[in-house]
């Protein structure tokens, strides 16, 4: 008579263990298949000779890479791709912050501003895109607004010019994607509680020494993910440089993920585009991983 | 053969009559019970304006032979075909072709499908419906090789043409495009002394508009057989006629629109309408967006052959062809005559903006531009266009895009060939 609730009990035991297992195995296999099995094959791909619609595997080791890294376009890519990460990581943080500081002053109206600072993050890149587009085009926008207030020092060519058009489209992303920074550091500020800044403020700190030694550090988890987050969109962009400016004018605007597509899709070179997507998984990774160690270690302090 | 089944999973009878086709191996249509049933699927990047208006009148007169036949358009838009393409290869390299596709004639048809052995030959279907006698043969040489056709050339653009306002043109006391581009430029001068501070209209977004600027360039200064050779990697680039080539694109750039890395080419032809540039150099669609706002050749506006190309057309055609395991194999080949037939070339084209592949079209049915490319299209020498994927494989032709790009930019006429010599050396041989 003690065996059998011991039994059922000993069962829901191993249940109890089995059945996350069970519900996390078909994503993970999902995952394994669509995602890692895929990263493995472009890899592979990206060592063979496959040019042409029909898969072709001759093993050709790293003189895709070889290539790549001699031809102009892809080094143009990588310039570009490195500095427009860098000036829309800092434009967006940067602008992002600023607009949080002053919305959490808690002054009237701090709703409304929140809002319209948040709502293009609703637009897509293709939006974005085309509307700044319109705005860039050096006969009507921005142009003729400044000509009409004049402003005419402001006037550029903006897309047309090869050293604007990279500014532009770093414009154009951070105008969609500040309002997202200003809301992630908005929810940091608020977390901050107020009896600490109170201290700082009694101790004799100015408002300048509370944000630097008191509000900044407190904010750290906050930046980097922002840097993250927008570090790996803005590394694989392709909508927004596809909308705006095709990669031109020359080589000027032409990102990793652009080349990929057309490498791949319409020279049917499909050994360097799975080349070129090796190589942005690894820009990529360079600014997760770091990511992802510093998540591990700080997840048993908590 | 499971393939057919999927597709018309309710018509087995038209199922097993294509077995019975296909173990045969012959590319009869008569069909025993004489009518055709099931589906057909048309896959192409004709979505918008003229060329949907086109299709779908090719589409009206298969229906009306073919009544139960279901038609399905799988047009897929955007991109001048760019994002159509990526569809198609991916369906073909997933085993699920469509049952005809709009394919470009020459290398995209060839190196890519037939190249890859993804295509079915049509020539018995030339034989039969004896297309030898109406279609040039330096156009079915463009879509032949080893001895075998692979597709129907349903229109023939042309890509050598330059579209002038007559507006501007009178201004400068000419009523005729200059035959000759040192003649060109001298009227380039002149609208540009009247006030016309960009007389050349450019729109350069995706630089294939000044791929075709380099072909034309080529065509004028080497002729028709230099630039098949130069073409097809047998010449060289560094030669002195792709640099004189160059070197008039190099002064054309200073007559063009500066906002033209935004502009594609309808843009630089709205230009033209609205009388700020005098002329732009681009294929004869840019017809049919002058004829869209009610603009009438000869009156609004004049289309010609470019500077220096008279007497040669610079074929852009499109074509249609067979796949290997199309699913409905009967109605694409019924579909494949349609698109050669005399009928189907005559409704397509006035709405596309094209001429007829076909010679035999009654020239009443076009405007009076068509009509004189219609009658040079007879008596030219015929080139494929390599921007648009007919003479150079599409890794070439990408290349040299973004080589135009580079080169409107930095105008080094001697890098710039260097560089072309570089990719004809690893896609062209």
């Amino acid at each position: 008579m003690r065996e059998r609730p011991l039994g059922r009990s000993r069962f829901s035991q191993r249940l109890d263990r089995l059945t996350p297992l069970l519900m996390i195995t078909p994503s993970v296999i999902l995952i394994a298949i669509f995602v890692y099995v895929f990263i493995g094959y472009t890899g592979y791909v990206s060592l063979t000779k496959w040019y042409g619609v029909v898969p072709d595997y001759t093993w050709a080791g790293l003189s895709q890479y070889e290539q790549l890294f001699q031809l102009e376009r892809f080094q143009a890519d990588i310039s570009n791709t490195i500095r427009f990460t860098f000036l829309f990581l800092i434009a967006s943080i940067g602008i992002g912050f600023a607009a949080a500081v002053l919305l959490d002053q808690k002054l009237r109206g701090t709703i409304f501003f929140q809002n319209v600072f948040l709502f293009p993050l609703a637009i897509s890149f293709v939006v974005t895109g085309t509307i700044w587009r319109w705005l860039f085009n050096p006969n009507q926008g921005l142009n003729l607004l400044f000509g009409a207030l004049h402003l005419d020092f402001l006037k550029s060519g903006w897309l047309i010019d090869t050293r604007t058009a990279l500014y532009s489209l770093v414009i154009a992303a951070t105008w969609q994607m500040s309002g997202f920074c200003m809301a992630m550091f908005l929810a940091g500020l608020r977390s901050v509680p107020d009896d600490l800044r109170e201290a700082a403020r009694v101790d004799g700190a100015t408002e300048f020494r509370v944000y630097q030694f008191v509000i900044l550090p407190l904010l750290r988890p906050i930046i980097l993910s922002a840097i993250i987050i927008l570090g790996h969109i803005s590394l694989k962009i392709f909508d927004l440089v596809f909308v705006m400016t095709f990669g031109g004018p020359g080589y000027s605007t032409d990102m990793p993920g652009l080349y990929m597509f057309i490498a791949t899709f319409r020279q049917n070179l499909y050994a360097r585009g799975a080349a070129i997507a090796t190589v942005l998984l690894l820009m990529v990774a360079v600014l997760i991983v770091p990511y992802l160690i510093w998540n591990l270690r700080e997840e048993p302090e908590r | 053969m499971q393939r057919t089944g999927v597709a018309a999973g309710s018509l087995l009878a038209g199922a097993s009559l294509l077995e019975f086709l296909e173990a045969c191996g012959t590319t009869t249509t008569t069909n025993t019970s004489g009518k055709l049933t099931g589906n057909l699927e048309i896959f192409s990047w004709w979505t918008a304006g003229g060329e949907a208006d086109g299709l779908n009148e090719m589409f009206k007169i298969y229906a009306q032979k073919y009544a139960d036949v279901k038609i399905k358009n799988a047009a897929v838009a955007g991109g001048a075909g760019t994002n159509a393409k990526a569809v198609l290869a991916t369906r073909m390299q997933g085993g699920k072709p469509p049952d005809s596709f709009q394919v470009h004639a020459g290398q995209e048809l060839i190196s890519t499908w037939v190249k890859a052995s993804k295509m079915e030959p049509i020539t018995n279907i030339w034989k039969d419906a004896g297309w030898d006698s109406v279609i040039p043969k330096d156009l079915k040489d463009i879509v032949s090789s080893n001895g075998d056709v692979w597709s129907v050339p349903v229109n023939v653009h042309r890509g050598n043409a330059i579209w002038a306002s007559t507006k501007v043109m009178s201004l400068a006391g000419l009523t005729e495009s200059p035959a000759t581009y040192s003649d060109f430029i001298k009227l380039l001068d002149k609208a540009k002394s009247l006030g016309i501070s960009a007389p050349l209209a450019l729109g350069s977004k995706g630089n294939w508009q000044i791929a075709m600027l380099f072909e034309n360039g080529v065509l004028a200064s080497g002729g028709p057989d230099y630039y098949k050779t130069l073409f097809s990697g047998k010449g060289s680039f560094t030669d002195s006629k792709v640099k004189e080539a160059l070197t008039t694109m190099k002064t054309l750039f200073d007559y063009v629109n500066n906002d033209h890395p935004t502009l594609d080419w309808d843009g630089a032809a709205q230009r033209v309408t609205a009388g700020t540039s005098l002329a732009t150099i681009m294929g004869d669609w840019a017809k049919g967006y002058f004829t869209s706002l009610n603009l009438s050749p000869g009156k609004d506006f004049i289309g010609a052959p470019s500077p220096g190309t008279k007497g040669n057309y610079v074929i852009v055609c499109d074509t249609f062809g067979l796949p290997k395991g199309a699913p409905d194999r009967d109605n694409a080949v019924a579909w494949i005559k349609v698109a050669g037939s005399q009928e189907g070339q005559a409704a397509f084209n006035p709405k596309k903006g094209s001429i007829p592949a076909r010679t035999d079209v009654a020239k009443s049915l076009f405007d009076p531009v068509a009509q004189s490319f219609m009658d040079d299209f007879k008596a030219a020498k015929l080139v494929p266009s390599s921007a648009h994927g007919s003479a150079t494989p599409e890794a070439f032709a990408t290349g040299l895009n973004d080589e135009m790009g580079q080169f409107v930019q930095k105008r080094d006429v001697n890098t710039t060939a260097n560089n072309l010599q570089k990719l004809a050396d690893q896609f062209l041989k």
